[in-house]
Protein backbone atom coordinates (compact mmCIF):
# COMPACT_ATOMS: atom_id res chain seq x y z
CA UNK A 1 0.00 0.00 0.00
CA UNK A 2 2.82 2.13 0.45
CA UNK A 3 5.51 2.15 -2.49
CA UNK A 4 5.67 5.66 -2.30
CA UNK A 5 9.53 7.36 -1.83
CA UNK A 6 9.53 10.56 -0.15
CA UNK A 7 12.52 12.31 -1.30
CA UNK A 8 13.14 15.90 1.02
CA UNK A 9 15.89 16.34 -0.25
CA UNK A 10 14.74 19.09 -3.15
CA UNK A 11 12.52 20.50 -0.85
CA UNK A 12 15.62 20.93 2.21
CA UNK A 13 17.49 22.90 -0.82
CA UNK A 14 15.07 25.10 -1.77
CA UNK A 15 13.98 25.71 1.95
CA UNK A 16 15.41 29.52 1.54
CA UNK A 17 13.62 30.36 -1.08
CA UNK A 18 10.59 29.16 0.77
CA UNK A 19 11.39 31.07 3.23
CA UNK A 20 12.30 34.68 1.45
CA UNK A 21 8.92 34.02 -0.16
CA UNK A 22 7.48 32.99 3.98
CA UNK A 23 8.85 36.87 4.22
CA UNK A 24 6.73 38.46 1.15
CA UNK A 25 3.71 36.15 2.27
CA UNK A 26 4.04 37.92 5.94
CA UNK A 27 4.93 41.22 4.26
CA UNK A 28 1.54 41.69 1.72
CA UNK A 29 -0.31 40.34 4.64
CA UNK A 30 1.25 43.13 7.40
CA UNK A 31 0.69 45.75 4.64
CA UNK A 32 -2.73 44.59 4.07
CA UNK A 33 -3.68 45.15 7.59
CA UNK A 34 -2.59 48.16 8.28
CA UNK A 35 -4.54 49.31 5.03
CA UNK A 36 -7.36 47.65 6.23
CA UNK A 37 -7.13 49.39 10.19
CA UNK A 38 -6.92 52.32 8.24
CA UNK A 39 -9.78 51.68 5.84
CA UNK A 40 -11.99 49.44 8.01
CA UNK A 41 -11.84 52.72 10.62
CA UNK A 42 -13.66 54.98 8.08
CA UNK A 43 -16.05 52.81 6.64
CA UNK A 44 -17.00 52.08 10.51
CA UNK A 45 -17.26 55.86 11.49
CA UNK A 46 -19.04 56.54 8.00
CA UNK A 47 -21.44 54.03 8.60
CA UNK A 48 -21.78 54.89 11.94
CA UNK A 49 -21.96 58.75 11.32
CA UNK A 50 -22.96 59.51 8.09
CA UNK A 51 -25.60 59.29 5.64
CA UNK A 52 -26.46 59.74 2.15
CA UNK A 53 -23.71 58.45 -0.59
CA UNK A 54 -20.86 57.49 1.42
CA UNK A 55 -23.34 55.67 3.86
CA UNK A 56 -24.47 53.49 0.94
CA UNK A 57 -20.55 53.44 -0.52
CA UNK A 58 -19.38 52.19 3.01
CA UNK A 59 -22.40 49.40 3.40
CA UNK A 60 -21.69 48.09 -0.16
CA UNK A 61 -18.14 47.54 0.56
CA UNK A 62 -18.75 45.83 3.90
CA UNK A 63 -21.23 43.84 2.82
CA UNK A 64 -19.54 42.93 -0.52
CA UNK A 65 -16.56 41.69 1.20
CA UNK A 66 -18.32 39.99 3.91
CA UNK A 67 -20.89 37.98 1.18
CA UNK A 68 -18.32 36.92 -1.58
CA UNK A 69 -15.30 34.77 -1.56
CA UNK A 70 -12.21 35.93 -0.69
CA UNK A 71 -11.30 34.22 -4.23
CA UNK A 72 -13.73 35.98 -6.23
CA UNK A 73 -12.75 38.88 -5.08
CA UNK A 74 -9.24 38.48 -5.93
CA UNK A 75 -10.29 37.63 -9.07
CA UNK A 76 -12.34 40.83 -9.41
CA UNK A 77 -8.99 43.19 -8.50
CA UNK A 78 -7.06 40.60 -11.16
CA UNK A 79 -9.39 39.73 -14.16
CA UNK A 80 -12.34 41.66 -13.40
CA UNK A 81 -10.59 45.25 -13.85
CA UNK A 82 -8.76 44.00 -16.74
CA UNK A 83 -12.27 44.91 -18.35
CA UNK A 84 -11.63 48.61 -17.97
CA UNK A 85 -8.05 48.38 -18.89
CA UNK A 86 -6.55 48.17 -15.31
CA UNK A 87 -3.82 45.56 -15.27
CA UNK A 88 -2.63 45.03 -11.69
CA UNK A 89 0.61 43.17 -10.93
CA UNK A 90 0.45 39.80 -8.95
CA UNK A 91 1.42 41.86 -5.92
CA UNK A 92 -0.83 44.64 -6.33
CA UNK A 93 -3.43 42.22 -6.93
CA UNK A 94 -3.09 40.41 -3.77
CA UNK A 95 -2.65 43.25 -1.82
CA UNK A 96 -5.97 45.18 -3.41
CA UNK A 97 -8.07 41.46 -2.75
CA UNK A 98 -6.94 41.57 0.99
CA UNK A 99 -7.33 44.81 1.80
CA UNK A 100 -10.62 45.05 0.82
CA UNK A 101 -11.69 42.12 2.40
CA UNK A 102 -9.76 42.63 5.53
CA UNK A 103 -11.02 46.57 5.54
CA UNK A 104 -14.65 44.92 5.12
CA UNK A 105 -14.44 42.81 7.98
CA UNK A 106 -12.69 44.82 10.57
CA UNK A 107 -15.15 47.27 9.93
CA UNK A 108 -17.72 45.75 11.46
CA UNK A 109 -15.77 45.15 14.26
CA UNK A 110 -14.75 48.50 14.83
CA UNK A 111 -18.62 49.48 14.25
CA UNK A 112 -19.64 47.19 17.24
CA UNK A 113 -16.43 48.33 19.15
CA UNK A 114 -17.74 51.98 18.80
CA UNK A 115 -21.14 51.32 19.69
CA UNK A 116 -20.30 48.96 23.65
CA UNK A 117 -18.98 52.41 24.54
CA UNK A 118 -22.10 53.94 25.69
CA UNK A 119 -22.53 58.00 24.11
CA UNK A 120 -23.02 59.10 27.90
CA UNK A 121 -19.31 58.99 28.32
CA UNK A 122 -18.70 60.98 25.90
CA UNK A 123 -20.73 63.64 27.19
CA UNK A 124 -19.49 63.07 30.22
CA UNK A 125 -15.46 63.68 29.39
CA UNK A 126 -17.03 66.42 27.45
CA UNK A 127 -18.60 68.07 30.31
CA UNK A 128 -15.26 67.56 32.08
CA UNK A 129 -13.85 70.28 29.83
CA UNK A 130 -11.81 67.84 27.47
CA UNK A 131 -12.31 68.72 23.98
CA UNK A 132 -13.44 66.55 21.72
CA UNK A 133 -10.32 65.08 20.32
CA UNK A 134 -8.94 64.40 24.17
CA UNK A 135 -12.31 62.62 24.42
CA UNK A 136 -12.14 60.54 21.48
CA UNK A 137 -8.46 59.38 21.96
CA UNK A 138 -8.06 59.06 25.78
CA UNK A 139 -12.24 57.75 26.60
CA UNK A 140 -13.46 55.68 23.25
CA UNK A 141 -10.59 54.76 21.70
CA UNK A 142 -8.66 52.89 24.50
CA UNK A 143 -11.90 51.19 25.31
CA UNK A 144 -12.18 50.46 21.73
CA UNK A 145 -9.27 49.08 21.05
CA UNK A 146 -9.57 46.47 24.10
CA UNK A 147 -12.82 44.99 22.72
CA UNK A 148 -11.10 44.70 18.91
CA UNK A 149 -7.68 43.88 20.42
CA UNK A 150 -9.00 39.97 19.63
CA UNK A 151 -10.95 40.29 16.22
CA UNK A 152 -7.58 42.05 14.75
CA UNK A 153 -5.51 39.87 15.37
CA UNK A 154 -7.61 36.84 13.97
CA UNK A 155 -7.89 39.14 10.90
CA UNK A 156 -3.86 38.77 11.10
CA UNK A 157 -4.14 35.09 11.13
CA UNK A 158 -7.00 35.15 7.82
CA UNK A 159 -4.94 37.66 6.22
CA UNK A 160 -1.29 35.50 6.27
CA UNK A 161 -4.20 31.95 5.48
CA UNK A 162 -5.58 34.17 2.41
CA UNK A 163 -2.57 35.54 0.91
CA UNK A 164 -1.79 31.50 0.00
CA UNK A 165 -5.00 32.48 -2.48
CA UNK A 166 -2.24 34.45 -4.74
CA UNK A 167 -0.76 31.37 -6.16
CA UNK A 168 -3.91 31.10 -7.93
CA UNK A 169 -3.09 34.77 -9.46
CA UNK A 170 0.45 33.85 -10.35
CA UNK A 171 1.93 35.78 -7.01
CA UNK A 172 5.47 34.09 -6.09
CA UNK A 173 4.65 34.12 -2.38
CA UNK A 174 5.18 31.60 0.12
CA UNK A 175 2.09 29.33 -1.96
CA UNK A 176 3.07 30.62 -5.52
CA UNK A 177 6.73 29.61 -5.11
CA UNK A 178 5.73 26.44 -2.88
CA UNK A 179 3.65 25.56 -6.48
CA UNK A 180 6.39 26.84 -8.61
CA UNK A 181 8.55 24.41 -6.77
CA UNK A 182 6.71 21.59 -7.02
CA UNK A 183 5.42 21.80 -10.86
CA UNK A 184 9.35 21.64 -11.81
CA UNK A 185 9.86 18.68 -9.11
CA UNK A 186 6.97 17.03 -9.07
CA UNK A 187 7.22 16.62 -5.08
CA UNK A 188 4.36 18.24 -4.69
CA UNK A 189 3.31 16.43 -1.53
CA UNK A 190 6.84 17.34 0.01
CA UNK A 191 6.89 20.73 -0.90
CA UNK A 192 3.12 21.67 -0.15
CA UNK A 193 4.03 19.37 3.26
CA UNK A 194 6.86 21.88 4.15
CA UNK A 195 5.24 24.86 3.73
CA UNK A 196 2.17 23.95 5.49
CA UNK A 197 4.61 23.25 8.21
CA UNK A 198 5.60 27.04 7.40
CA UNK A 199 2.12 28.90 7.54
CA UNK A 200 1.10 26.70 10.73
CA UNK A 201 4.89 27.93 12.54
CA UNK A 202 3.79 32.06 10.99
CA UNK A 203 0.63 31.74 12.41
CA UNK A 204 1.58 30.33 15.65
CA UNK A 205 4.36 33.07 16.03
CA UNK A 206 1.23 35.63 15.60
CA UNK A 207 -1.20 34.23 18.05
CA UNK A 208 1.93 34.20 20.56
CA UNK A 209 3.43 37.74 20.00
CA UNK A 210 -0.06 38.76 20.49
CA UNK A 211 -1.03 37.43 23.75
CA UNK A 212 2.15 38.26 24.90
CA UNK A 213 1.37 42.27 23.55
CA UNK A 214 -1.93 41.81 24.95
CA UNK A 215 -0.54 40.68 28.65
CA UNK A 216 1.93 43.98 28.37
CA UNK A 217 -1.17 46.09 27.20
CA UNK A 218 -4.37 45.53 29.32
CA UNK A 219 -2.35 45.35 32.37
CA UNK A 220 -4.79 47.30 34.16
CA UNK B 1 -12.88 38.99 -46.97
CA UNK B 2 -14.39 35.29 -45.93
CA UNK B 3 -15.09 35.20 -42.32
CA UNK B 4 -12.17 33.76 -40.21
CA UNK B 5 -12.24 31.19 -37.69
CA UNK B 6 -12.75 33.19 -34.37
CA UNK B 7 -10.50 32.08 -31.16
CA UNK B 8 -13.22 33.75 -29.11
CA UNK B 9 -16.85 33.75 -28.91
CA UNK B 10 -19.32 36.14 -27.24
CA UNK B 11 -20.89 35.44 -23.80
CA UNK B 12 -24.13 33.07 -25.34
CA UNK B 13 -27.28 32.15 -23.48
CA UNK B 14 -25.63 28.43 -23.23
CA UNK B 15 -23.03 29.94 -21.17
CA UNK B 16 -25.84 30.73 -18.19
CA UNK B 17 -26.69 27.10 -18.36
CA UNK B 18 -22.95 26.14 -18.15
CA UNK B 19 -22.89 28.67 -14.81
CA UNK B 20 -26.45 27.81 -13.00
CA UNK B 21 -25.00 24.32 -13.20
CA UNK B 22 -21.86 24.86 -11.52
CA UNK B 23 -23.55 27.00 -9.36
CA UNK B 24 -25.53 23.65 -8.48
CA UNK B 25 -21.93 21.96 -8.19
CA UNK B 26 -20.84 24.63 -5.31
CA UNK B 27 -24.22 24.41 -3.50
CA UNK B 28 -24.38 20.82 -3.01
CA UNK B 29 -20.48 20.05 -2.21
CA UNK B 30 -21.29 22.79 0.69
CA UNK B 31 -24.15 21.65 2.34
CA UNK B 32 -22.22 18.02 1.69
CA UNK B 33 -19.65 19.11 3.40
CA UNK B 34 -21.54 21.48 6.26
CA UNK B 35 -23.88 18.84 6.88
CA UNK B 36 -21.02 16.57 7.53
CA UNK B 37 -18.67 18.62 8.89
CA UNK B 38 -21.55 20.06 11.64
CA UNK B 39 -22.43 16.54 12.83
CA UNK B 40 -18.85 15.73 12.83
CA UNK B 41 -18.07 18.78 14.58
CA UNK B 42 -20.64 18.52 17.15
CA UNK B 43 -19.18 15.19 18.36
CA UNK B 44 -16.01 17.06 18.19
CA UNK B 45 -16.93 19.36 20.59
CA UNK B 46 -18.74 17.77 23.03
CA UNK B 47 -15.60 15.04 23.34
CA UNK B 48 -13.31 18.75 24.15
CA UNK B 49 -16.09 19.80 26.66
CA UNK B 50 -16.35 16.35 28.44
CA UNK B 51 -12.48 15.13 27.85
CA UNK B 52 -11.16 17.81 29.80
CA UNK B 53 -7.49 17.16 29.75
CA UNK B 54 -7.10 14.29 27.74
CA UNK B 55 -8.93 15.79 24.32
CA UNK B 56 -7.25 19.01 25.32
CA UNK B 57 -3.67 17.41 24.87
CA UNK B 58 -4.74 15.09 21.80
CA UNK B 59 -8.12 16.82 19.64
CA UNK B 60 -7.61 20.59 19.92
CA UNK B 61 -4.07 20.19 18.68
CA UNK B 62 -4.86 18.33 15.97
CA UNK B 63 -8.31 20.70 15.43
CA UNK B 64 -6.05 23.50 15.47
CA UNK B 65 -3.83 22.21 12.54
CA UNK B 66 -7.02 22.74 9.94
CA UNK B 67 -7.37 26.36 11.76
CA UNK B 68 -3.86 27.90 10.99
CA UNK B 69 -3.20 25.90 7.44
CA UNK B 70 -4.48 27.78 4.68
CA UNK B 71 -7.67 25.86 2.76
CA UNK B 72 -5.61 25.52 -0.17
CA UNK B 73 -2.85 24.30 0.95
CA UNK B 74 -5.07 21.33 3.17
CA UNK B 75 -6.40 20.69 -0.39
CA UNK B 76 -3.65 20.21 -2.94
CA UNK B 77 -1.63 18.17 0.39
CA UNK B 78 -4.36 15.67 0.80
CA UNK B 79 -5.20 15.31 -3.23
CA UNK B 80 -1.70 13.96 -3.16
CA UNK B 81 -1.28 12.06 0.00
CA UNK B 82 -4.49 9.72 -1.11
CA UNK B 83 -3.10 8.11 -3.80
CA UNK B 84 0.26 7.60 -1.72
CA UNK B 85 -1.92 5.72 0.84
CA UNK B 86 -3.89 4.24 -1.80
CA UNK B 87 -7.02 5.70 -2.18
CA UNK B 88 -8.12 6.80 -5.23
CA UNK B 89 -10.00 9.79 -4.53
CA UNK B 90 -11.50 12.33 -7.56
CA UNK B 91 -11.58 16.09 -6.59
CA UNK B 92 -15.27 16.12 -5.51
CA UNK B 93 -14.37 13.36 -2.95
CA UNK B 94 -10.98 14.98 -1.89
CA UNK B 95 -12.77 18.62 -1.55
CA UNK B 96 -15.84 17.19 0.24
CA UNK B 97 -12.97 15.18 3.19
CA UNK B 98 -11.15 18.32 3.47
CA UNK B 99 -13.82 20.70 3.23
CA UNK B 100 -15.89 18.46 5.93
CA UNK B 101 -13.14 18.41 8.32
CA UNK B 102 -11.99 22.35 7.97
CA UNK B 103 -15.77 22.91 9.07
CA UNK B 104 -15.36 20.06 11.61
CA UNK B 105 -12.85 22.16 13.23
CA UNK B 106 -14.31 25.46 13.29
CA UNK B 107 -17.80 23.59 14.34
CA UNK B 108 -15.93 21.85 17.35
CA UNK B 109 -15.13 25.22 18.86
CA UNK B 110 -18.61 26.76 18.37
CA UNK B 111 -20.19 23.51 19.93
CA UNK B 112 -17.90 23.51 22.57
CA UNK B 113 -19.17 27.39 23.04
CA UNK B 114 -22.12 26.10 23.37
CA UNK B 115 -22.63 23.43 25.58
CA UNK B 116 -20.41 26.16 27.57
CA UNK B 117 -23.23 28.45 27.80
CA UNK B 118 -25.60 26.26 29.50
CA UNK B 119 -24.60 26.91 32.93
CA UNK B 120 -23.90 24.19 35.85
CA UNK B 121 -27.16 24.91 37.55
CA UNK B 122 -29.20 24.73 35.03
CA UNK B 123 -27.61 21.39 34.09
CA UNK B 124 -27.75 20.44 37.43
CA UNK B 125 -31.85 20.87 37.80
CA UNK B 126 -32.00 18.81 34.79
CA UNK B 127 -30.19 15.95 36.32
CA UNK B 128 -32.33 16.38 39.71
CA UNK B 129 -35.74 16.37 37.64
CA UNK B 130 -34.26 12.59 36.85
CA UNK B 131 -33.20 13.53 32.99
CA UNK B 132 -30.83 10.92 32.42
CA UNK B 133 -27.32 12.32 31.04
CA UNK B 134 -28.42 12.40 27.39
CA UNK B 135 -31.63 13.56 28.15
CA UNK B 136 -30.39 16.64 29.34
CA UNK B 137 -28.57 17.11 26.72
CA UNK B 138 -30.99 16.67 24.25
CA UNK B 139 -33.33 18.71 25.80
CA UNK B 140 -31.99 21.48 28.11
CA UNK B 141 -28.67 21.67 26.41
CA UNK B 142 -29.50 21.74 22.58
CA UNK B 143 -32.20 23.89 22.77
CA UNK B 144 -30.24 26.36 24.54
CA UNK B 145 -26.65 26.30 23.71
CA UNK B 146 -27.93 25.99 20.31
CA UNK B 147 -29.70 28.70 20.89
CA UNK B 148 -26.51 31.19 22.16
CA UNK B 149 -23.79 29.44 19.36
CA UNK B 150 -26.87 29.52 16.33
CA UNK B 151 -25.18 32.70 14.93
CA UNK B 152 -21.82 31.69 14.83
CA UNK B 153 -22.60 28.62 13.51
CA UNK B 154 -24.22 30.07 10.13
CA UNK B 155 -21.15 32.39 10.20
CA UNK B 156 -19.16 29.02 9.45
CA UNK B 157 -21.54 27.79 7.78
CA UNK B 158 -21.81 31.04 5.06
CA UNK B 159 -17.83 30.97 5.31
CA UNK B 160 -17.28 27.29 4.11
CA UNK B 161 -19.76 28.05 0.96
CA UNK B 162 -17.22 30.49 0.38
CA UNK B 163 -14.72 28.85 0.94
CA UNK B 164 -15.55 26.01 -1.68
CA UNK B 165 -14.23 28.11 -3.73
CA UNK B 166 -10.65 26.68 -3.48
CA UNK B 167 -12.24 23.38 -4.76
CA UNK B 168 -11.50 24.84 -7.86
CA UNK B 169 -7.71 23.86 -7.53
CA UNK B 170 -8.39 20.49 -7.79
CA UNK B 171 -10.28 20.80 -11.35
CA UNK B 172 -13.64 20.65 -9.62
CA UNK B 173 -16.03 23.07 -11.85
CA UNK B 174 -17.60 24.73 -9.39
CA UNK B 175 -18.82 28.30 -10.30
CA UNK B 176 -15.73 30.12 -9.85
CA UNK B 177 -13.74 27.80 -12.15
CA UNK B 178 -16.72 27.84 -14.38
CA UNK B 179 -16.56 31.57 -14.43
CA UNK B 180 -12.58 31.60 -15.39
CA UNK B 181 -13.57 28.88 -17.86
CA UNK B 182 -15.92 31.39 -19.43
CA UNK B 183 -13.39 34.25 -19.32
CA UNK B 184 -10.67 32.44 -20.53
CA UNK B 185 -13.13 31.89 -23.48
CA UNK B 186 -15.21 34.99 -24.42
CA UNK B 187 -12.78 37.22 -22.91
CA UNK B 188 -15.17 39.26 -20.80
CA UNK B 189 -14.25 39.20 -17.25
CA UNK B 190 -16.17 42.04 -15.83
CA UNK B 191 -20.08 40.69 -17.14
CA UNK B 192 -19.30 36.68 -16.01
CA UNK B 193 -17.15 37.74 -12.55
CA UNK B 194 -20.19 40.18 -11.60
CA UNK B 195 -22.55 37.27 -12.23
CA UNK B 196 -20.65 34.62 -10.17
CA UNK B 197 -20.16 37.30 -7.58
CA UNK B 198 -23.95 38.15 -7.42
CA UNK B 199 -24.92 34.41 -6.80
CA UNK B 200 -22.70 34.30 -3.62
CA UNK B 201 -23.91 37.70 -2.50
CA UNK B 202 -27.39 36.46 -3.10
CA UNK B 203 -26.67 33.36 -1.18
CA UNK B 204 -24.86 34.33 1.65
CA UNK B 205 -26.21 37.82 2.38
CA UNK B 206 -29.91 37.55 2.98
CA UNK B 207 -28.50 33.92 5.12
CA UNK B 208 -26.39 36.49 7.56
CA UNK B 209 -28.99 38.98 7.32
CA UNK B 210 -31.81 36.19 8.89
CA UNK B 211 -28.89 35.34 11.43
CA UNK B 212 -28.30 38.86 12.54
CA UNK B 213 -32.35 39.17 12.81
CA UNK B 214 -32.44 36.20 14.66
CA UNK B 215 -29.68 36.80 17.02
CA UNK B 216 -31.37 40.75 18.00
CA UNK B 217 -34.46 38.94 18.86
CA UNK B 218 -33.21 36.20 20.56
CA UNK B 219 -30.81 38.46 22.19
CA UNK B 220 -34.43 40.25 24.02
Amino acid sequence: MFDYNFHWRPVMKSLPDLLEAASLTLQVAVLAMVLGIVLGLCLALARLHLKGPVYWFATAWVELARNTPALFQLFFFGFGLGAFGLHLSPYLIVLAGLTFNCAGYLAENFRGGFKAVPETQIRASRSLGMTPWQAYSRVVIPQVFRIVYHPITNQMVWAVLMSSLGMLVGFRELSGETQFFASRTFRIFEYFAVTAVIYYAIVKVILLSSRLMAARLFRY
Amino acid sequence: MEPTLKFFSGFAPNDLWFMGEAALRTLWISVLSISLGTVLGTLFGWMLYEGRRAATLTLAPVLDVFRSVPLIIQLVLFYNFAPIVGLNLDPFASGTVILTVYTAALVANVARGGIEAVGAPMRRAARSLGLSYWQDLRHVVLPIGGRAVFPSWVGVALGVMKDSALVSVLGYVELLKASQILITRTQEPFLILALAGAFYFALSYPVSRYATHLENRWAQ
